[in-house]
């Protein structure tokens, strides 16, 4: 999908800018997009190096153990039929905690793990479980509790208060989360009234 | 809340001395995970950032902001940020981008601004996550994922600037 969208960003760059007579510009542009993107790098290697840095420790600490084991009772709830001593739940919470303390490196690896649990007590079927739905929608509308990268880019961009968005934040991806499980919840009981 | 941060640094490294673990030692271990990841990225932000600075440089990204801003203004949403809110789902890299862009343009503390800020920091990469949850193990019918995880970005872009408007104007 990237391949269709990015050649079609140059092209519509290249062609209007012949429209609108800014082909200098452009030229202009191709010049130093490559120098903002080399400073921006170096902006993102600061953060990412920094608080990868940080988390590891709060991983390894057991941080991230605790408060998976806080949050396992919530997580019941959403996933009843698996047993909650099982590996697949255990891949489920560690994903889930690693993403809420923003660990991309760690989460995914989880989460692939969890899914190839799933799939097993599916029994490898090519159709996806309704755990596997609540799951794959929960990743894709995860909370954070610090987003470090935004707020850093806020401040590199000359924010006086890079974190002031945080609570809107934490609002708006609680109401994302809140919106997409009550529809995936729905839909699989629905979908589970006739039989697949 | 210029606190959050060293106050959630200065937890973490008190945690770790306290669970008596190599404190210094892990912070390398993660640092080098995070180069890494920057690493694997590079291309991605070098390519997405090429074009959409051609997409600016080039008057094509004003053309769309003035043809989007009747119909966003009429739903009291700013219209430089639709483009960012259209790649969102698509790419992380790209939304990067053009979140910088409406920071370059606006300015991180405007209302366009913000209601990025915002809208990136409680929306996904859905397209992404679920081609590659799924593609791990082979399933081909996804079932009403996709509809749920694109409900929840559009929830984030309506809470994005319902959140903002209520907390700062």
């Amino acid at each position: 999908m990237l391949n269709v969208i990015w050649s079609l960003l140059v092209i519509v760059s290249v062609v209007c800018s012949f429209l609108f007579g800014k082909s200098e510009n452009l030229s202009a542009a191709m010049v130093d997009s490559g120098a903002d993107a080399v400073e921006l790098l170096l902006t993102l290697a600061g953060i990412l190096t920094l608080w990868s840095g940080i988390m590891k420790i709060a991983e390894k600490s057991g941080l991230t153990t605790l408060l998976a084991r806080l949050s396992a009772p919530l997580l019941r709830l959403l996933f009843p039929a698996l047993d909650k001593d099982g590996e697949a739940f255990g891949f489920i919470t560690m994903n889930l905690t690693a993403n809420l303390l923003g660990l991309g490196n760690t989460a995914t690896p989880l989460g692939l793990r969890a899914m190839a649990e799933l799939d097993r007590l599916n029994g490898h079927g090519d159709t996806a479980s309704d755990e596997m739905v609540i799951f794959v929608v929960m990743n894709t509308a995860s909370l954070q509790l610090l987003p470090t990268m935004l707020g850093s880019l806020r401040q590199s961009s000359g924010s006086t208060a890079p974190f002031e968005i945080l609570v809107p934040v934490w609002l708006s991806s609680a109401s994302a989360l809140t919106v997409a499980l009550s529809i995936a919840i729905i839909l699989n009981k629905k979908n589970n009234r006739t039989p697949r | 809340m210029t606190l959050v941060m060293p106050l959630f640094a200065l937890i973490i490294v008190l945690f770790g001395l306290v669970r008596r673990v190599p404190v210094f030692d892990l912070f390398l271990e993660g640092a080098k995970d995070g180069l890494q990841t920057l690493y694997h990225i590079a291309p991605a932000i070098m390519g997405l950032m090429f074009a959409v600075s051609l997409l600016r440089a080039s008057g094509a990204m004003e053309a769309l902001c003035q043809m989007i801003t009747p119909l966003a203004d009429a739903i009291g949403f700013p219209a430089e940020i639709v483009p960012m809110a259209l790649l969102r789902p698509v790419s992380g890299s790209g939304a990067t981008a053009l979140l910088l862009s409406v920071f370059s343009d606006c300015g991180p503390d405007s209302f366009a601004g913000r209601v990025a800020s915002v809208l990136a920091g409680s929306s996904e990469t859905t397209f992404y996550a679920v081609a590659m949850y799924y593609g791990s193990i082979r399933v081909k019918f996804t079932r009403h994922t996709l509809p749920a995880a694109l409900a929840a970005d559009f929830t984030a872009l309506v809470m994005s600037i319902v959140t903002v408007r209520l907390f700062f104007y």
